[in-house]
């Protein structure tokens, strides 16, 4: 069944590349790979905490522990933001740089990345858990293609002259914020750091990024090759902590500018709040989402439920994005559920350095446990459970591909977002209800409809509150198309063209023109001689 | 392939001895190597001795006909080069940039044979804004984006930019593998195909590219490269009924021919850089020696064989004798010989029939009484290379202030006010570039607004970049190269309008 996700995942995310991330052509993993990065990353040197503290990271498929980590606090972060200021100074190396030039060193990452492949897959497979060839075949990928996409943007993106009344010349400059703080993830860590970093050093800032403690290990791999590379020291300092402590720090520091989180909608109410505590620094969020997945009768059902299984279970449930309220039209509803069932049991669950896994762990023992409950909560409710909903393993935090059917909108299960492999199936009537059922959320990150009918495909992309919304497709990703949330879903877009504006301030330049001018040009062309 | 091994001197001191290797002497369609239809073959010569370096293929009416099917068929609805991401053109632009870097020793050297001009030029200026280029546009590929449309009523709108088609590029041999970039470049990264022809005289680095586009990863038909004349391939590509665009670049004389072919034949879309005949206004103001280095590099550069090249210098009159007095010094301090060898700063011009052009406007130049300051002749009698000249004294009317002159030959003209300056500047049927030196900013955005031309320096001269647009004013050329506004004279767009039952903002 891995040859399903891939196959639908891939033709969207590799094209000429296509054959070579096929099956056959993934290597063989080393499942113990060496760990040669565990301590903070600070104007492109390595540095242990001035606490001198570590905490452990650990294999959440065997529960055991992998290396220590340097463990970054605020004395930390005060010295990695003013490593980050001096970089960004004006007149230094960084600030002086072609923009051209910034791009290329973003290509010569990507590169960098892309020669690495293997051994940033076993790392980021260690040490979140998901299944390796996924890691190789999707993640790494997405990353480098994240990467050459905005090293392309560098040197065009560009201010206008605008022609403002009177006598006055007046033109843009698009100019670098700052400092940027940037608080990434664990649920796809070399991901996230590639879609902060693209758009961020693209456009010219300095960043202090605080990776997600349960996954630090790729992250501070691309560090060193952001030092081989040749980014000046500085322009990228990656701290690996807790968020109370390092990320707090961060989010309240008066030096920073800027601050970038993807994280939980809880965290995220912090850091708002954190920023008017401070600096007024600007403020770009990517939250948390209870994306509905619509299933009109006329869709094509193989699909729509290969599509919706894929939707929610994909990286062991844990996306923001995953489509975690399925709402199937009434007419259709059984065999939808029955056949979705039947694929849930056949989903492959277990070590993630196997060829054959479709899922491996959750991440730690805090999201396995809290997954948990919510099944148990599915349950005290009155949904159905139509299979799953248990652990699917005696060590390491496994959980069972879960499906509850017969869900009602109050329900926790499907007002709560789980982040994990458990299957919301709901039922629905007319294109109005399910509309308005599907917006009845305080979330809006993404949402699918499946249907053969264009008319209600645009009706329902057209009325859902979300950032993003599929038609017959789900998780499609470029680096090309704005990422983003509605509501209490974020605040900002990450990708696209749009992704450079939250990394941007707009200087106005006005200078009068003389007066002379105006004579010039209102006396008309001047002959030719011809 | 013929192997021809020269030496030449890469320092001072070092003898080096290079090998190198025409990659291709052959026509380049569907990434193969063709004999002309005709079983003709032109001869290539080095210009800076006479030599001849090697017989190309001559391509004519049917081996353009022959490329134009394989351009056709590569661009089918449906064919790989279609249905590729947009991403993984820019790939293969960024591959064919590496490949360019790796080869630029071998471009530069092959360069500075065929066209005569300096090496060390060919490898930092040229080669450099090759792959600048490439690169440049391998990024925009995913980033041409069309629009949704809040269009009135129950519909929904979109715009798709697609690309043109087929399309024919002529290039000129004064920048040879630069030209080959601009024309390319923008045209593959929004999705075309080409068949270019590049100009009789400079054929080689055309051809070695052609073997990086082959080697970089490009499907067959792609890219198609066909060395010939003008008269010829030149004007069958401009007939061509199925071809869907034509961009090219030389002479204003001929761009009008290329524009009556496309009003002949099927309307294709025409983009023209043309000639010019570029005002370079130095204000009493500015910094004199600095202005004095700019104005002469702006037009001796490449031996004055530049269609941006600054020839008509006004300089304001109080610091008139000054200027002449250190240009006329600077020209006779460049250091003319064989363009390899480092030291040397101007090579010969390119060929015979241009020689003596330049020969006969000097001529003019002396009869109509412009005061000659230097040069004025040939610098010896069995070569092309023609002295670095300088005239003061030059007044509106004569005919070295009126033609283009493409060669080592400064204007120096006198001017007074800033109004009589703008005037007499723009009275010409050019309008490429212009320069202005002044310290004064209302001065310069004064002269800058009211110049008729498609690029302005201020302070600078020649300061061209990848990211900014080039292009003409008048009879200086139609449309833009360069900048994201090269991408519009490459793309179609289409608006799709779909009905809907009801409309929400």
């Amino acid at each position: 069944m891995l040859r399903i996700v891939l196959s639908r995942t891939l033709p969207r995310i590799s094209g000429i590349s296509n054959c070579q991330y096929s099956a056959a052509a993934i290597p063989v993993p080393n499942a113990q790979p060496e760990v040669h990065y565990n301590k903070l990353f600070i104007n492109n040197e390595w540095q242990d905490a001035v606490s001198k503290r570590s905490f452990p990271t650990i294999n959440p498929a065997t529960g055991e522990v992998i290396c220590q980590v340097a463990e970054a606090d605020k004395a930390d972060v005060d010295k990695a933001v003013k490593a980050a200021r001096e970089a960004f100074r004006f007149g230094s190396p960084w600030r002086r740089m072609d923009a051209s030039d910034r791009g290329l060193l973003l290509s010569r990452l990507a590169d960098a990345i892309e020669r690495d492949t293997a051994y940033l897959a076993e790392l980021e497979t260690l040490d979140n858990g998901k299944p390796y060839a996924v890691s190789y075949s999707v993640d790494v990928p997405m990353v480098v293609k994240c990467l050459r996409y905005y090293a392309g943007w560098a040197d065009k993106w560009e201010g206008k002259t605008i022609p403002i009344d009177g006598d006055f010349f007046c033109y843009t400059r698009h100019e670098p914020i700052g400092v940027c703080g940037q608080i990434i993830p664990w649920n796809f860590p070399l991901l996230m750091q590639a879609w902060k970093l693209g758009p961020a050093l693209a456009t010219g800032n300095t960043v202090v990024m605080k990776v997600a403690e349960q996954t630090p290990l790729t992250a501070l791999y691309v560090a060193s090759l952001i030092k081989e590379v040749g980014f000046p020291p500085g322009v990228v300092n990656i701290l690996p902590g807790m968020g109370p402590s390092a990320g707090s720090a961060i989010t309240s520091h008066m030096d920073v500018d800027k601050v970038a989180f993807t994280g939980s909608t809880e965290v995220g109410h912090l850091i708002q709040q954190a920023s008017g505590s401070s600096n007024l620094k600007k403020v770009t969020l990517e939250l948390g989402g209870k994306s509905p997945n619509i299933i009109m009768s006329d869709a094509n059902m193989a699909e729509a439920v290969e599509q919706s299984h894929f939707a929610l279970f994909f990286n062991q449930g844990q996306c923001c994005c995953a489509g975690s309220r399925t709402y199937v039209q009434d007419t259709i509803y059984d065999e939808f559920m029955e056949r979705s069932v039947e694929r849930a049991k056949s989903r492959v669950v277990g070590d993630p350095f196997n060829m054959k896994t479709e899922q491996g762990p959750q991440v730690d023992e805090e999201q396995f446990k809290k997954i948990l409950g919510y099944i148990s909560s599915g349950k005290r409710e009155g949904a159905k459970l139509m299979c799953g909903g248990g652990v699917a393993a005696d060590r390491g935090y496994f959980i069972q591909p879960t499906i509850f059917g017969d869900v009602q909108d109050g329900m926790t299960i499907a007002r709560e977002e789980i982040f994990g492999p458990v299957m919301q199936i709901l039922k629905f009537k007319t294109l109005e209800e399910v509309v308005e059922r599907a917006n009845d959320t305080k979330y809006g990150l993404a949402a699918a409809v499946f249907t053969k009918d264009i008319d209600k495909a645009h009706y329902i992309s057209s009325g859902l509150r979300a950032g993003t919304v599929w038609i017959n497709c789900y998780d499609v990703f470029g680096a090309q198309a704005p990422f983003g949330g509605y509501k209490y879903s974020g605040n900002g877009r990450e990708l696209g063209e749009y992704g450079l504006d939250n990394y941007t301030e707009v200087k106005t330049v006005r200078t009068p023109s003389p007066p002379q001018y105006c004579r010039i040009k209102c006396s008309g062309p001047i002959g030719n001689i011809s | 392939r013929k192997c021809i091994t020269v030496e030449f001197l890469l320092t001072a001191s070092v003898l080096l001895l290079c090998l190198y290797v025409i990659w291709g002497d052959q026509i380049f369609i569907d990434n193969e190597w063709h004999e002309s239809c005709s079983g003709r073959k032109m001869p290539v010569h080095n210009p800076a001795t006479g030599d001849l370096l090697c017989e190309v293929e001559e391509a004519d009416t049917e081996d353009v006909d022959k490329a134009v099917r394989s351009a056709r068929t590569a661009f089918q609805l449906g064919s790989p080069w279609r249905c590729m991401d947009a991403s993984d053109r820019g790939l293969l632009l960024n591959r064919l940039a590496d490949l360019v870097e790796r080869d630029r020793l071998r471009l530069a050297t092959l360069e500075a044979l065929d066209s005569g001009k300096i090496f060390l030029m060919a490898y930092f200026v040229d080669l450099m804004a090759t792959v600048k280029t490439l690169r440049y546009y391998g990024g925009w590929a995913d980033k041409v984006q069309g629009k949704t449309i809040p269009v009135d009523g129950e519909y929904f709108t979109y715009t798709r930019h697609e690309p043109i088609g087929v399309c024919g590029q002529i290039i000129p041999w004064n920048f040879p593998v630069m030209m080959f970039a601009w024309k390319i470049a923008p045209a593959l990264c929004c999705g075309n195909t080409v068949i270019i022809k590049p100009a009789e005289q400079t054929p080689l680095t055309a051809l070695h590219m052609a073997c990086l586009i082959k080697e970089a990863g490009f499907p067959p038909g792609v890219v198609n490269v066909l060395p010939g004349y003008g008269p010829t391939a030149g004007n069958a590509i401009a007939h061509h009924m199925d071809i869907d665009k034509i961009a090219f670049t030389g002479s204003t004389a001929v761009g009008k021919l290329v524009q009556k072919a496309a009003g002949d034949s099927n309307l294709k879309r025409v983009t023209l850089e043309l000639g010019g005949k570029n005002p370079n206004i130095v204000f009493a103001d500015c910094d004199l020696e600095y202005a004095v280095e700019q104005a002469h590099s702006g037009l001796f550069f490449n031996q004055g064989q530049c269609c941006l090249a600054g020839s008509r210098v006004f300089v304001e009159d109080s610091i008139y004798e000054e200027f002449v007095c250190r240009s006329a010094e600077k020209a006779r301090n460049k250091v003319l010989g064989n363009p390899l060898v480092p030291g040397v700063d101007q090579g010969p011009q390119i060929d015979q029939k241009q020689f003596d052009k330049i020969l006969e406007l000097i001529e003019s130049g002396k009869r109509e009484g412009a005061t000659l300051e230097c040069g004025g002749g040939p610098w010896d009698r069995n070569s092309l290379f023609i002295q670095p000249t300088v005239f003061s004294n030059v007044t509106d009317d004569m005919r070295i202030a009126k033609e283009e002159i493409f060669g080592p030959v400064q204007q120096i003209m006198r001017f007074h006010s800033v109004n009589e300056v703008i005037q007499r500047a723009n009275a010409t049927h050019y309008g490429l570039a212009a320069g202005v030196f002044t310290n004064d900013i209302d001065k310069a955005l004064t002269v800058s607004s009211a110049l008729q031309a498609g690029m302005v320096w201020v302070n600078c001269y020649n300061a061209m970049s990848t990211q900014c647009p080039f292009g003409g004013f008048k009879m200086s050329g139609n449309g833009r190269e360069l900048g994201e506004y090269a991408l519009q004279e490459y793309t179609e767009v289409k608006a799709v309008t779909i009905k809907i039952s009801q409309k929400n903002s």
